[in-house]
């Protein structure tokens, strides 16, 4: 009986959230129209998951016989994939109801896909991670298609399909080579493999697929193609959902197997990740100069950010993972904001997509156009808002690695990018065109302002900052 | 009477403090109380940066004039690992504190009237403006400096943007761009040396004491360093050939802007050069200063000539500004007790110079809303008073001894005479070319016949701009008169720069 409760105990939290995941799917089905209650117990249910791990969690505890590890890197991660979650399904209620979309499928979903990503971050071995990232996927390429009856939206999830099938082709070819090569699907026999010396070319090469699989699932470049086309497709809050957790989980899951499994061999994976990273800034940045529509200029955007926290793992040390950890947050937080604030954004027609649309929006709402310029100088990483401090906490390792060349193109690249974002900051302020918006659900304006605040108090705060960055620290420790 | 409060944090912070509480009582306040609201945030605003100033005198008064130390220090643990919260001021950053803290009440008065629409957002720009600038002059620490000194295109891309003339948009974007892309650099070279700090003092840190004193940089990197603090520093002062953002953002930027623009911003270049890269770079400096002497005489005859053709008003007066912050380089690399001393002191005169001019050309802009050369003419016969005052700035800005511009050029022009004499003979030329253009300006806009109709009926200068426009012409005088005003205060901490650099470069 000990056995059986140290096999599973650890895993309890996600063990509890797939059940109540599934009772609130059939709860769902017999009370259709209560969608709202369904919604609240799912964010309710995402908290508690989020804090769970931080509160009771015993770091250092395995589940699964192995499959998956507790430690303080995967409790940080499953805390930031659980709130971010959270705020996405918050952010989610009222574009859901304008447009008829309303349905209860869609919080729990999301509640699968978290557990799908909790498995991502916790993963210990090529197969738990594996069932992770499908699990994620499927339910994400379903809210893709949340709106089936528009075609843009199935287009996007059956694009987002696809492709995520190659990328999952592409991550099992290599995993099966890693698996030949080493003979284990575990992370610890597969590390000791590689750090005895024993880097066969065919391990390279799965190494190297398995990251080009990954890197679908955080939109590196040059595996970005389906990015913009899904982001502008999906209904608005997925996007947002899109652009926060599983973002953070892939990135998470990459640390995780580049600085425990494959930490033998840094040489051979620095340069990939360097490439990764020298693309995706400049496919991000170059390619968003000319977007009209703004959920397709968030996803170059998010192409870019990712291309700057690869820059931070490059450096594979502590350090670095710490400073992912640190820009991937505050990247987090932005995203959710500033979703929050595309969203709160109808006009009397319909959700706002263009940039034009935006012209005026200091005139008719001065709070919601400062809130949105403060994410958008967050976002380009503009002092004295917390964006700066994210950039500098990705860089530094990368420069104490002694890749400062690389520093001074993601530099480079982010005054290309400053372009695009203060393009919209013009439109809001600077063009004069009056247009009427409809008044904003509370919980979006107090989420984007929240997130607003965060960005602007927390670099001269040491109350709010000292204990996230220790326990972030203490995160990226824990993979060393 | 300060020694133990917070006095720099407080002087920096109060004007930011109060642009929130602007913000929070313009959210508070109903739509039929609005034009009763902005009429007041402007009278806030002044207030306050009155009080700043009053604050920052007594900082001045309080200050020890003696000492090359640094004085009023705040030391607070920030990010970690090294970057700490650090504020202070020596005889060489204290002059831009107080600089500051006296232009901005000048800027916000003259605004009040020429401001015609967002009232209150304009002057919540101008008072964060204010914070990020003083904060730049008062952190000891690289990355608290950088934040602030980044910081400042937040505002000032706001401003010109939104109150800005016709081709706004693309001055802004041309403000913003080119300078974040120096900056970048210098933010690479911060990131670096807080990493090479951390390898060889066993500490990583961004303090700039201990990275001026303690750190030996090989000379290699130090050359890199070196150009990637120019980089940033040489466009924002602005260096030819890296100036042309500054004429579009002048010409575009509503007067206050303009003035804040010329008189601080572009200081804060200057500002760098000596407080950064002659302390941490010595023998980069040293290496790279015939570059800089080069740039620096290019600039000053060249943007003078340039000048010289200019049509709109404030575009000359943006390119003068440019030659005279080639004097300042150019004093500033000579390294010697001279030029330095004339670069600080040119910088402090061009900021009421400067400010003085912009505030001029705004005041025949609000009436007739052109800065066309050719439109004005015969100015003297309608507005005398306007005339005198010209006069004086022009006279000021082309250098006549007894104004303040005469010391600064005569001073950087004597330092740089110790290093080349062929330096300081570029210079002399661009002296005569600055007298070529500004006295063209002034016939052409003051003197002559009346030719243009719309001109019969123009005002005089009211009371109002008289008490804006006094006050500097005063400052000019007097510290053309007694230049030790300025130069005491700065002289303890230049000689002590100076010891500190010939140890460095062992000559």
């Amino acid at each position: 009986m000990a056995n059986v409760i140290n096999f599973i105990l650890p895993f309890l939290p996600e063990l509890l959230l797939a059940f109540f995941a599934s009772q609130l799917l059939v709860f769902g089905v017999g009370k259709k129209g209560r969608t709202d209650i369904v919604r609240w117990i799912a964010v309710g249910l995402l908290i508690v998951y989020a804090l769970s791990g931080l509160i009771v969690g015993v770091p250092g505890t395995t589940a699964f016989n192995g499959a998956l590890v507790n430690d303080n890197f995967s409790y940080i991660a499953k805390a930031i994939l659980g709130l971010s979650a959270a705020a996405a399904l918050l952010i989610s209620e009222s574009y859901l109801k304008s447009e008829r979309l309303d349905k209860y499928e869609f919080s729990v979903l999301v509640l699968y896909a978290v557990l799908g990503m909790s498995i991502m971050v916790s993963s210990n071995s090529l197969l738990s991670l594996y069932i992770g990232i499908e699990m994620q996927s499927l339910a994400l390429y379903v809210l893709a298609a949340f709106n089936r009856d528009s075609l843009r939206s199935s287009e996007a999830g059956l694009k987002y399909f696809v492709l995520g099938a190659i990328s999952s082709g592409l991550l099992l070819y290599g995993i099966s080579m890693i698996y030949g090569f080493t003979g284990s699907l575990r992370f610890e026999t597969i590390g000791n493999v590689i750090s005895a010396g024993n880097v066969s070319t065919g391990i390279i090469a799965g190494m190297v697929f398995m990251l080009c699989g990954l890197a679908f699932k955080i939109s590196a470049a040059p595996f970005h193609m389906w990015t913009p086309d899904v982001y502008e497709g999906s209904p608005t809050p997925v996007t947002g959902f899109f652009a926060s957790a599983p973002k953070f989980a892939a990135m998470a899951l990459i640390a995780r197997l580049l600085m425990d499994p494959f930490a033998g061999m840094i040489d051979a994976w620095q340069q990939v990740i360097i490439v990764l990273a020298v693309s995706s800034m400049i496919v991000g940045v170059f390619g968003a100069l000319m977007q009209t529509n703004i959920k397709r200029l968030m996803a170059y955007s998010s192409i870019a950010n990712m291309g700057y926290a690869l820059v931070a793992l490059a450096a594979g040390t502590a350090a670095g993972v710490n400073g992912m950890l640190i820009f991937m947050t505050i990247y987090l937080i932005t995203s959710i904001g500033l979703f929050a604030c595309i969203l709160q954004m109808r006009i009397r027609d319909g959700m706002v997509e263009q940039v034009s649309d935006l012209s005026g929006l200091s005139k008719s709402q001065p709070l919601l156009a400062l809130i949105f310029t403060v994410l958008l100088f967050s976002l380009m990483g503009m002092p004295p808002l917390l964006g700066f401090f994210g950039k500098i906490s990705a860089f530094l390792p990368a420069i104490d690695a002694g890749l400062t060349w690389l520093v001074v193109v993601a530099l480079l690249a982010s005054v290309v990018g400053a372009f695009y974002y203060l393009r919209l900051i013009k439109t809001i302020w600077f063009d004069e065109q009056d247009r009427q918006f409809v008044k904003p659900a509370t919980a979006l304006s107090a989420l984007s302002a929240l997130s607003a605040l965060v960005l602007v108090a927390v670099l001269f705060l040491p109350v709010l900052r000292t204990p996230v960055q220790a326990v972030l620290g203490a995160a990226a420790n824990s993979l060393f | 009477m300060f020694t133990n409060l917070p006095v720099l944090s407080f002087i920096t912070f109060v004007p930011a403090f109060v642009a929130i509480l602007l913000m929070i009582f313009s959210r508070l306040t109903a739509e039929s109380g609005r034009a009763q609201l902005e009429k007041n945030a402007s009278l806030v605003a002044l207030v306050t940066t009155l009080f700043v100033f009053v604050l920052s005198a007594l900082l001045l008064i309080d200050f020890d004039a003696s000492s090359s130390a640094y004085q009023f220090v705040e030391d607070y643990e920030w990010l970690g690992g090294g970057i700490n919260y650090r504020m202070g001021v020596d005889g060489i950053s204290v002059l831009f504190v107080v600089l500051t803290a006296f232009l901005m009440p000048f800027c916000i008065f003259a605004s009040q009237t020429s401001i015609k629409k967002r009232m209150l957002e304009y002057m919540v720009a101008f008072l964060v403006l204010e914070t990020f600038m003083i904060g730049a002059f008062v952190a000891l620490d690289l990355v608290l400096f950088y934040l602030f000194f980044e910081a400042v295109l937040i505002p000032m891309f706001i401003i010109i943007g939104v109150w800005g003339g016709k081709n706004r948009v693309y001055a802004s974007y041309k403000f913003f761009l080119y300078t974040l892309l120096g900056s970048v650099l210098l933010l690479a070279a911060i990131l670096w040396l807080y990493s090479y700090s951390g390898k060889v003092l066993g500490a990583p840190t961004t303090n700039i004491e201990t990275l001026s004193n303690n750190l030996d940089i090989p000379g290699g990197a130090q050359t890199w360093l070196w150009l990637a603090f120019f980089a940033s520093f040489a466009v924002k002062m602005p260096m030819w050939p890296v100036h042309t953002w500054l004429p579009d953002a002048h010409v575009e930027a509503p007067t206050a802007g303009s003035v804040i623009l010329a008189a601080i911003l572009l200081k804060l270049g200057g500002y760098g050069f000596i407080r950064f890269s002659l302390p941490m770079f010595p023998d980069a400096s040293t290496l790279l200063a015939p570059l800089v002497f080069w740039m620096s005489i290019i600039a000053v005859i060249y943007t003078s000539l340039v000048a010289y053709r200019q049509k709109d008003i404030k575009k000359l007066i943006a390119y003068s500004s440019v030659a005279h912050m080639g004097f300042v380089t150019m004093g500033i690399f000579a390294v010697n007790f001279q030029g330095l001393q004339g670069a600080l002191f040119q910088m402090i005169s061009h900021g009421f110079i400067s400010g003085a001019l912009f505030l001029l050309v705004g005041v025949i802009y609000d009436r007739m809303h052109t800065r066309e050369i050719a439109f004005y003419g015969g100015l003297v016969k309608r507005m005398p008073i306007y005339a005198i005052f010209f006069m004086f700035f022009t006279m000021a800005n082309v250098g006549l001894p007894g104004t303040s511009g005469f010391v600064g050029e005569i001073l950087t022009m004597i330092g740089a005479y110790q290093v080349n004499p062929w330096i300081a003979f570029g210079a002399a030329i661009g002296m005569i070319l600055s007298a070529m253009y500004a006295l063209h300006l002034y016939r052409e806009v003051i003197f002559g016949e009346p030719t243009n109709d719309k001109l019969d009926d123009i005002q005089d200068m009211t009371s109002r701009e008289i008490i804006i426009i006094a006050p500097l012409a005063v400052f000019t005088l007097v510290l053309g008169v007694y230049p030790s005003l300025v130069t005491d205060i700065t002289g303890p901490s230049v000689e002590a720069l100076l010891a500190n650099f010939q140890q460095a470069t062992g000559g």
